[in-house]
C-alpha cells in the first residue's frame, strides 16, 4: 500500500509538468513584447534588445520555462500587468469567498446526491426513482447562469427571501455569510448533484442485486443499515471517483457563479482579467485550480485503500 | 413511413424520439432564420425593453433589439459550435487514442499529456486561448475542442486495449495486414458505438461551454447574437424585463436537454455496457 501511495504521489509530477508547459506557453506566445512596452514609444532597437536581455527574454524556451517553473514552485506566480500586485497576493485576498462557496456546495451536494441516489436505487422504477432521474437529466442540461438567474428572479426579487448578490466574509457573522451563499451554492451544485446522484444509483443497483445482500436481508438486517452499511460501502468506489472527477465541473462553475452573483472571488479575478488581457492572472489561477484538482484526485486515489480493502495495490 | 410504423419505435426509444424531434425543430429554425425571423442586430431605442407583443413575439432587449430574432439567429452559433466541436474532438481524440492503445511505447507519454490537459479546468483553458488568439467563432471552437480530446482518447484507448489481442485481430495481424489498415479495418469499428454516444455528450457540453464563454464575454464577438451574450447583455434588466434573460436561457436548457436525451437513448440502444463518462 505504501508503494502504491508513493507511486501515485510521483505520478503528480508529470501531470503538473504538462499543465506547466501549457500555461507557460500561454505567456510565451502572448502578443505584445514586454520589453518593448517597458522601453516606451521612443525606444531604439538596441534599447529594446538590452531590456530583453536584462529580463532574460532572449534565452531559449526551455531555459525560460524551468526558470519560471522554479519560481512557481516557490509560490511566485508573477505580477499582475494591470495593477502591479503579485498574483499570489490577489488570489489570497479573494480566496475566502471562493473556498466558502465551493466547500459548502461540495458538502451539501455530496450528502444530498448520495441520499437521492440511494433512495432511487432502493425504490428502482418507482415514482421517486423517476423523479430523481428526471432531476438528474435536467440538472445536467441547465447552465449554471440560467439556474442562477431563475433563482435570483423568484427567490430574491419576487419573494425577497435571499440577497440578490454579493458576499459577506465569515468574520462579519455566520448568519449573513450563510444567507449570501444559499443561492450561489444551489446554482453551482445542481449539475454536480445530478452527476453524483446518477452514478450512486447505478452503482447501488449493481450492488443490491448481489447474493450477499439477499443473505443479509434474509438474516433480518433492517433496511437502513442494509442500504448504508452493507450496500453503500461496497458501491462507494465509483461514487468517490466521480466526486473527484466532478471537481472540474465545480471549478468551471465557480467562475460563472461568481459572475452571476457578483462574488469577489478567484473566479471573478480571472473574468476581470480577460478584458484587460492580464495574462499572469489567468496563468496563475489556471495553475492553482489545476493543482487543486490534481491534489483532490490524489487524495481520493489514496482513500481507495481505506474504503475498499478488496483492491490490491501491487 | 406511416404513422403505425413510427409509433412503436417512439414508444421503444422515447428519449431518442423526444431529443431528435426537438433538435430537428431547432436546427430547422436555425437554417430558416432569414425567412422566419426579422433583423437580429438593428436596434430601435424607442422600443427598449418592450414586453412580448404581436410586433415582437418575445419582446425587445435593453437596446430595443428583437429578442425572438436574436434567439433564432443565436441557435445557429450553438448548433454550429456543438456539432463542430463534437466532430473535431472525436476525430482527433480517436486518432490519438488508437495510437496510444496500439503502441505501448508512446502510450505512457500520450496519456500523461492527456491527464495534464484534463487537469486544467475547461473553461479557463478556453478563456486563456480566446484571450491569446482573439475572439472569433473558429477560436472558440478550437478552444472548446482541446479539453474534450482527452475524454475521447481515453475511451478509444480502453476499447483498443480490450480488442487488440482478440483472435480476429491476431488473425489479421498474422495475415500480414499493415498497421494502418489493421487499425482502420479491424480495430476502429469496435469504437464506433461508444464514440457516437460520446459525441452527443461532447456536443451538449460544448453548447454549454460556448454559452458560458459568451456569457463571460470571452466568446464570439459581441456583434454576433448568441444565447450566452444575450443573457450577459440583459442580466442587469432581469427585474424589469425577465423575458430577455429567460427566453435564451430556456432555449439553451432545452437544446442541451434534447442532446443529452438523444445521447442517453443512443447509449441504451447501441451499447448498454458503457455508462456515462465525464
Amino acid at each position: 500500500m505504501l508503494s502504491y501511495i508513493l507511486r501515485r504521489l510521483l505520478g503528480v509530477i508529470p501531470v503538473m509538468l504538462v499543465v506547466g508547459v501549457f500555461v507557460f506557453s500561454l505567456l510565451y506566445l502572448a502578443p505584445g513584447d514586454p520589453a518593448a512596452i517597458i522601453a516606451g514609444d521612443n525606444a531604439t532597437e538596441e534599447n529594446i534588445a538590452r531590456i530583453r536581455a536584462n529580463l532574460g527574454l532572449d534565452r531559449p524556451f526551455l531555459v525560460q520555462f524551468f526558470d519560471w517553473g522554479g519560481s512557481v514552485l516557490q509560490g511566485d506566480l508573477g505580477v499582475s500587468m494591470f495593477s502591479g500586485i503579485p498574483v499570489i497576493e490577489l488570489v489570497r485576498q479573494r480566496m475566502e469567498a471562493t473556498i466558502s462557496l465551493t466547500v459548502t456546495t461540495l458538502l451539501v451536494a455530496v450528502v444530498l446526491a448520495v441520499t437521492l441516489g440511494v433512495l432511487a436505487a432502493w425504490r428502482a422504477g418507482s415514482l421517486l426513482d423517476r423523479a430523481v432521474m428526471g432531476v438528474a437529466v435536467t440538472g445536467f442540461s441547465v447552465p449554471v447562469f440560467v439556474v442562477g438567474y431563475i433563482l435570483v428572479y423568484y427567490l430574491s426579487m419576487k419573494l425577497r427571501w435571499f440577497p440578490v448578490q454579493g458576499y459577506r466574509p465569515i468574520a462579519d457573522g455566520l448568519w449573513d455569510w450563510a444567507r449570501h451563499l444559499v443561492l450561489p451554492s444551489l446554482a453551482l451544485g445542481l449539475a454536480y448533484v445530478a452527476l453524483i446522484a446518477r452514478i450512486t444509483r447505478t452503482s447501488m443497483l449493481e450492488v443490491l442485486s448481489e447474493d450477499y445482500i439477499r443473505t443479509a436481508r434474509a438474516k433480518g438486517v433492517a433496511t437502513a443499515p442494509l442500504l448504508l452499511w452493507h450496500a453503500l460501502r461496497n458501491a462507494a468506489v465509483p461514487i468517490v471517483t466521480v466526486i473527484g472527477i466532478g471537481i472540474a465541473l465545480l471549478i468551471s462553475g465557480v467562475v460563472i457563479t461568481e459572475t452571476v452573483f457578483n462574488i469577489p472571488g478567484v473566479g471573478r479575478l480571472v473574468v476581470d482579467a480577460i478584458t484587460r488581457r492580464d495574462y499572469p492572472i489567468i496563468q496563475g489561477v489556471m495553475i492553482i485550480f489545476a493543482g487543486v484538482y490534481v491534489l483532490i484526485n490524489l487524495a481520493i486515489d489514496i482513500t481507495y485503500c481505506f474504503i475498499d480493502p478488496r483492491i490490491r495495490y501491487t | 413511413m406511416t404513422l403505425s410504423a413510427i409509433l412503436p419505435a417512439v414508444r421503444r426509444y422515447p428519449t431518442i424520439a423526444i431529443g431528435g424531434v426537438l433538435l430537428a425543430f431547432v436546427a430547422l429554425a436555425a437554417l430558416l432564420a432569414p425567412w422566419i425571423a426579422g433583423d437580429p442586430i438593428g436596434f430601435e431605442p424607442i422600443n427598449r425593453l418592450k414586453p412580448p407583443s404581436e410586433a415582437f413575439l418575445l419582446g425587445t432587449d435593453s437596446l430595443g433589439r428583437d429578442v425572438y430574432a436574436r434567439l433564432v439567429y443565436g441557435a445557429r452559433i450553438s448548433l454550429l459550435v456543438g456539432l463542430t466541436v463534437a466532430l473535431i474532438a472525436v476525430v482527433s481524440g480517436a486518432l490519438i487514442g488508437l495510437i496510444a492503445g496500439y503502441f505501448p511505447r508512446v502510450d505512457a507519454v500520450i496519456m500523461r499529456v492527456m491527464d495534464g490537459i484534463m487537469a486544467i479546468p475547461a473553461i479557463l483553458l478556453a478563456i486563456a486561448l480566446v484571450a491569446l488568439m482573439g475572439s472569433s467563432v473558429l477560436v472558440v471552437i478550437i478552444a472548446i475542442s482541446i479539453p474534450e480530446v482527452p475524454r475521447v482518447c481515453r475511451l478509444v484507448r480502453s476499447v483498443v486495449l480490450s480488442v487488440r489481442n482478440l483472435p480476429f485481430v491476431e488473425a489479421a495481424r498474422s495475415n500480414g495486414t499493415r498497421v494502418p489498415k489493421l487499425l482502420r479495418r479491424h480495430i476502429l469499428p469496435s469504437t464506433v458505438a461508444p464514440l457516437i454516444v460520446q459525441a452527443t455528450y461532447i456536443c451538449a457540453s460544448a453548447i454549454l461551454t460556448e454559452a458560458g464563454l459568451s456569457f463571460l464575454g470571452a466568446g464570439t464577438p459581441p456583434e454576433i447574437p448568441t444565447w450566452g451574450n444575450m443573457i450577459a447583455s440583459s442580466r442587469l434588466f432581469l427585474m424589469l424585463a425577465p423575458w430577455t434573460v429567460f427566453a435564451p436561457g430556456i432555449c439553451l436548457a432545452l437544446v442541451v436537454l434534447a442532446v443529452n436525451l438523444l445521447g442517453d437513448g443512443l447509449r441504451d440502444r447501441l451499447d448498454p455496457r458503457i455508462s456515462r463518462r465525464m
